[in-house]
């Protein structure tokens, strides 16, 4: 099943044309990675997916981005897609207010209103995001209090919290020490059961440890896409094979 | 060069750097100094008045009669006029500004943005008789029609106040406003928020310590403001019923009785400057704890 389907896909900041002719399949309930150097057009590309590049000023998409077959640059609410496609950021952004408000805001945006109702879903999401235990007894507490890893965890749970059928990470380990990154590559691997998800990311060892399939980006344009276990045994690009072992980027 | 003591070129040289050192010590002084002495005149003026009349028969009593024998002294129908008048431009004046402040940072055109800000920056520079006047021959009308009254009232008063103190509450606002990092607008929209949701509920809380202090700036504005409240407000001297009531407040009643004040009369309008002024100070202190806060 494919979630994403991605034809001929143009992306221009103003005259400059930041991803070129982008065919991809993106499948559904799995890991996908995207990894390149930097400015290859990867992170770009993982916002034209719920279409935060509406808020770059100059930014022009031309192509087709269907999402469950419908195309979500002309039949779809962008408000509505982004709660379909939700994203977790490179820096942790948890919003100045406590871990329990973080995790509401977004089904409050959506019109839930019920105390029991939301109780529960900041239960449900916190426990998804595996920091649950951690802060159940803090949930009153400013977000921004709580550590980096903490607060992307937050960042997923807020994510979560809306029910989305995507999850878009833009490089979510970054900003992170080795222990949280490692505790949040785990949380993506149990929670590709329940969401398609997008990886951006600067590390090949963690594309090649959580992904099920990889796409490699060069100067905006997708080199090689396909199974992470091919990509990373025997790419079939020379370019794919430089990157990936280490000769340049 | 260090041996040459009798050089009278680094002579003049070391004289002219410890004279600017000095001339720069003395204007950041300056104003230290401007706020100590008003402190000390405005007290040693005010303070035997207050005693005199009795600290508490100044502050709550109800009667203002200078003229009656004996004079009555109690400001507390001045303060009352300066507290409502205050609450109602903050009132009016406080949410259009916030929702000016958000629109200007966050929704406005480009090129609508070029003349709303410095259409509220003409707004910050009229002198305050011309808004006086403005409200002599719009606001007071326009109310007495409406409510088919007199139309010198704390409601006149209150929405002139509003838009006289609009230029502080949005400045200050949109500033801190526009401080809010992009991320947490990002964030809320990758949620599927809508950008009003998003502004109304991630923005302006983010930034509630800067509007806060806005919102304070803006008090201490309408309460020391004299010339424009004293031709709107009517100026009688007596607790007020209801907004339709004319008012006087601390600041017209000093002036309208200093210029034929004499003696404990004279003392007891001084008395009430002083009352202005810790109104005034304890404002200060408010924005001084928040911007500590804020940090």
């Amino acid at each position: 099943m494919n979630k994403f389907s991605i034809s001929q896909l143009y992306l221009y900041y103003d005259n400059f044309c930041a991803l070129t002719d982008i065919n991809i399949d993106i499948e559904d309930k799995n890991i996908t990675a995207f990894i390149g150097p930097s400015g290859c057009g990867k992170s770009t590309f993982l916002k034209t997916l719920n279409r935060m590049n509406d808020l770059v000023d100059g930014c022009k998409v031309t192509g087709e981005v269907l999402l469950d077959g419908t195309n979500i640059y002309k039949d779809v609410d962008t408000n509505l897609l982004r709660k379909r496609v939700g994203m977790v950021f490179q820096k942790p952004n948890p919003f100045p207010m406590s871990v329990y408000d973080n995790i509401a805001y977004g089904p409050r945006a959506h019109g839930v209103k019920s105390k029991a109702m939301l109780d529960e879903i900041v239960e449900k999401s916190l426990q998804s995001a595996a920091i649950w235990d951690e802060l159940k007894d803090r949930l009153r507490k400013p977000a921004l209090a709580l550590s980096g890893g903490q607060q992307q965890r937050i960042c997923i749970a807020r994510a979560v919290a809306v029910s989305p059928e995507v999850l878009l990470m833009d490089e979510p380990t970054s900003a992170l020490d080795p222990i949280s990154t490692s505790k949040i590559e785990d949380l993506v691997l149990e929670l590709k059961e329940k969401y398609t998800i997008i990886i951006v990311t600067h590390n090949m060892q963690q594309a090649a440890r959580v992904s099920d399939k990889t796409a490699f980006f060069l100067l905006g344009e997708l080199i090689e896409y396909g199974n992470t276990n091919d990509i990373f045994s025997m790419p079939t690009h020379k370019k794919t094979e430089g990157y990936i072992s280490g000769r340049f980027g | 060069m260090a041996s040459d003591k009798g050089d009278p070129g680094q002579k003049s040289q070391k004289f002219w750097e410890n004279f600017m050192k000095t001339l720069f010590f003395i204007s950041a002084l300056t104003s230290v100094i401007a706020v100590f002495l008003i402190c000390i005149f405005l007290f040693a003026g005010g303070i035997p008045a207050m005693f005199k009349i009795g600290l508490f028969e100044f502050i709550f009593g109800r009667k203002w009669a200078p003229n009656d024998v004996p004079p009555l002294f109690g400001i507390l129908p001045m303060i009352m006029g300066s507290i409502y008048i205050t609450g109602g431009a903050i009132a009016v004046g406080v949410p259009t500004g916030i929702l000016t402040a958000a629109y200007m940072a966050r929704l406005c055109p480009q090129n609508l943005y070029r003349v709303l800000k410095p259409a509220v920056g003409v707004l910050a520079g009229i002198p305050s008789i011309v808004y006086g006047f403005f409200g002599m021959v719009v606001i007071v009308p326009l109310v007495s029609q409406v409510f088919s009254a007199n139309g010198n009232t704390i409601l006149s008063a209150s929405i002139l106040l509003g838009i006289m103190i609009l230029p502080t509450v949005i400045g200050i606002s949109e500033t801190a406003i526009r401080a809010v990092p992009e991320s947490y607008y990002e964030g809320s929209l990758a949620l599927g928020a809508s950008n009003e949701w998003s502004i109304f509920f991630v923005i302006l809380p983010a930034a509630k310590s800067g509007i806060l202090a806005a919102v304070i700036l803006g008090v201490g504005r309408a309460i020391g403001e004299t010339m424009a409240v004293i031709m709107v407000a009517g100026g009688q001297p007596r607790l007020p019923n209801s907004i339709l009531d004319g008012v006087r407040t601390l600041t017209a009643n000093i002036v309208t009785e200093m210029p034929y004040a004499a003696d404990l009369h004279r003392e007891a309008l001084i008395a009430t400057g002083v009352v202005l002024f810790v109104f005034i100070l304890i404002i200060n202190l408010l924005v001084a704890l928040l911007k500590r806060g804020g940090n």
